[in-house]
């Protein structure tokens, strides 16, 4: 083996093991935070017994779910029915290979006895797998995620199950198009679908929740839809199928989706800071972008750590806050009011970005000034449903 | 929209159905949305009401009230016997039958209690027995950290009943003896 070869390889496994286990720590702080913020959000403390703050007390539920006795109900489509968290958990996982996480280190020359010497010429790029393909990677394993939930809900042999997989499926199915809709105006700003250089458009112009905030709102709503979460958890519903697709999963089996909704949501938070909030970016600064160095490899993994800590949040708000949508009003929000509004804001953002390529005039204060219309327009017409209503109107109902 | 207008005024209906006229116009979802985020991000910062139980038990809000029935205290008098004079007042009333009494006499002619046992399990804690004793001798406790590892525990015999320490319950509110 070349020291090249053996310097890459060494990196990369450094990468991927870094990234895994920091990615579970993480899913297990979500699930904590989640407790701990819905406890808050409702005059309690939540779990805070087992090791300082309730921290642990991830580590115990997954102890309990490991010593837990698997059921098999007697009817399951048994190899599906083991398939099924596993297809759920593995594309959450998957997914996260593609976001860049920070500053590139520097690379590094050294020797060490017996194995020999190893070289990564050049910056380290902070991404597990810098893929070309980048957004349609997250697009097409994201949406494998579905297959879980429906095979679960299919394996099960149970009416709920089954109903909480068919929602999953055309749930996924309807808010992948917004979904994939409300990036293309990202991409048509940075020029390239690779998230790292989604990541350098941002820190050469404005980041794109400036430029775009109709197109962050969308994506952010998908995302929510995306990963199941309230206000459109309707594939688990507690309220009407029990709870949904893994209502007869118990022990680990029913921990893995614990953890791939959970990782999912991590994921998705990481998406939404990578491609609207400058990713790895640390504002008003020119400094971060300069040569690969420790410091800024830290600096800049804080600062994504932050924004993406802060969507996660959002989500922990958002999901005490809201109620849960009827399944109707979750298919007409989807496909009459934000499936138009995407498409029609990819026009407006062409033609701006047309318009400025064509007269020379700067693109930045342009899109600026586009992006505040548009996001007052989208406002006044879906606030009271002047121009569009999606949720909340029912058919034959007169006003 | 005739047809369907008839459904929703509910006149040709077999069953009544009062359907709510919800504003479908002039509500704002947005506007709604924000304002419950706000709720629930301001509830975050406010105090806290849980109690955290087995270090505290009682908050100036809060204390388990002095007319609590809960598992049985058997009073003593000056020498350390119990105050029962078997008299057989309590099994006869006691609604779950929980209550098995074997009556003794000494030489003197006292009656006291051979066995005197209440089985907690079927004990429905009502507090008839405190009110029907003549010698206010049982007595249900302000009490509820019962938990045994056998449930054999859980019949009282007359010594553990004796040895209760715990506040005795009054049953009724003393400002309100009547419940007025």
């Amino acid at each position: 083996m070349t020291p090249e070869l053996k310097g890459f390889l060494v990196a990369a496994t450094v990468k991927v093991v870094a990234v895994f286990s920091v990615w579970m720590v993480g899913v297990m702080l979500a699930t904590w935070l989640e407790r701990r913020g819905s406890a808050f959000m409702q005059d309690r403390l939540g779990p805070n017994r087992v090791g300082p703050a309730g921290l642990l007390q991830p580590v115990a539920d997954g102890l309990k779910n490991f010593l837990k006795e698997e059921t098999w109900p007697k009817w399951v489509d048994r190899p599906l029915f083991l398939l099924a968290p596993l297809m759920s958990f593995i594309p959450s996982l998957i997914t996260f290979a593609v976001i860049p996480l920070a500053a590139p280190l520097p690379g590094f020359d050294f020797t060490l006895p017996v194995v020999g010497r190893f070289t990564y010429h050049g910056p380290i790029p902070m991404v597990v797998a810098d893929l070309p393909i980048g957004f349609l990677f997250v697009l097409a394993i994201s949406s494998l995620g579905v297959y879980g939930i429906v095979l679960a809900g299919w394996s099960s042999a149970s009416k709920y199950a089954m109903l909480g997989g068919i929602r999953s499926s055309s749930q996924m199915i309807s808010y992948e198009v917004a979904l994939g809709l409300s990036v293309i105006t990202v991409f048509l700003l940075s020029g390239n679908v690779t998230l790292t250089e989604v990541v350098a458009a941002q820190q050469r112009t404005v980041w794109f929740v400036l430029a775009l905030t109709v197109a962050f709102v969308l994506f952010l709503i998908a995302a929510f839809a995306e990963t199941n979460r309230l206000p459109f958890d309707l594939p688990e519903a507690e309220a009407e199928l029990v709870t949904g697709y893994h209502t007869e999963y118990s022990a680990m089996k029913f921990s893995m989706f614990f953890i791939a909704e959970y990782a999912a949501m991590i994921t998705m938070s990481c998406l939404i800071a990578t491609l609207f909030f400058g990713g790895w970016d640390i504002p008003f600064t020119e400094w971060d972008e300069g040569p690969p160095s420790i410091a800024r490899f830290a600096a800049t993994l804080l600062a994504f750590g932050a924004k993406a800590t802060f969507f996660l949040l959002c989500y922990i708000w958002i999901r005490w806050t809201l109620p849960r949508f009827r399944f109707d009003q979750l298919m007409e929000l989807g496909w009459k009011v934000m499936l138009p509004v995407a498409l029609g804001y990819i026009v407006v953002i062409a033609f701006v970005v047309w318009g400025a390529d064509r007269t020379g005039a700067p693109e930045v204060p342009v899109l600026i000034g586009v992006n505040v219309v548009a996001t007052a327009g989208l406002l006044w017409g879906l606030d009271r449903g002047r121009l569009l209503a999606g949720a909340g109107r029912r058919a034959g109902v007169v006003a | 929209m005739e047809g369907d207008g008839r459904r929703h005024t509910g006149e040709a209906m077999p069953i009544a159905v009062k359907v709510v006229r919800r504003p479908a116009s002039g509500v704002s979802y947005l506007r709604a949305t924000l304002k419950g985020m706000a709720v629930t991000l301001g509830h975050v910062f406010r105090p806290k009401v849980t109690m955290e139980y087995p270090e505290q038990k009682s908050t100036d809000e809060w204390t388990l009230s002095p007319r609590w029935r809960g598992t049985h205290r058997m009073l003593t008098d000056e020498q350390g016997r119990a105050k029962c004079v078997a008299c057989g007042l309590c099994p006869q009333i006691c609604p779950a039958n929980c209550i098995k009494l074997v009556p003794g006499e000494d030489e003197e002619g006292h009656r006291y209690p051979l066995i005197y046992e209440i089985d907690e399990f079927r004990c429905i804690f009502c507090g008839y027995c405190q009110e029907v004793c003549p010698e206010e001798a049982i007595h249900v406790g302000v009490h509820y950290e019962n938990a045994e590892y056998q449930r054999s525990r859980f019949v009282y015999d007359l010594e553990r009943l004796c040895a209760q320490t715990h506040e005795v319950s009054t049953l009724w509110d003393p400002s309100d003896p009547k419940g007025e």
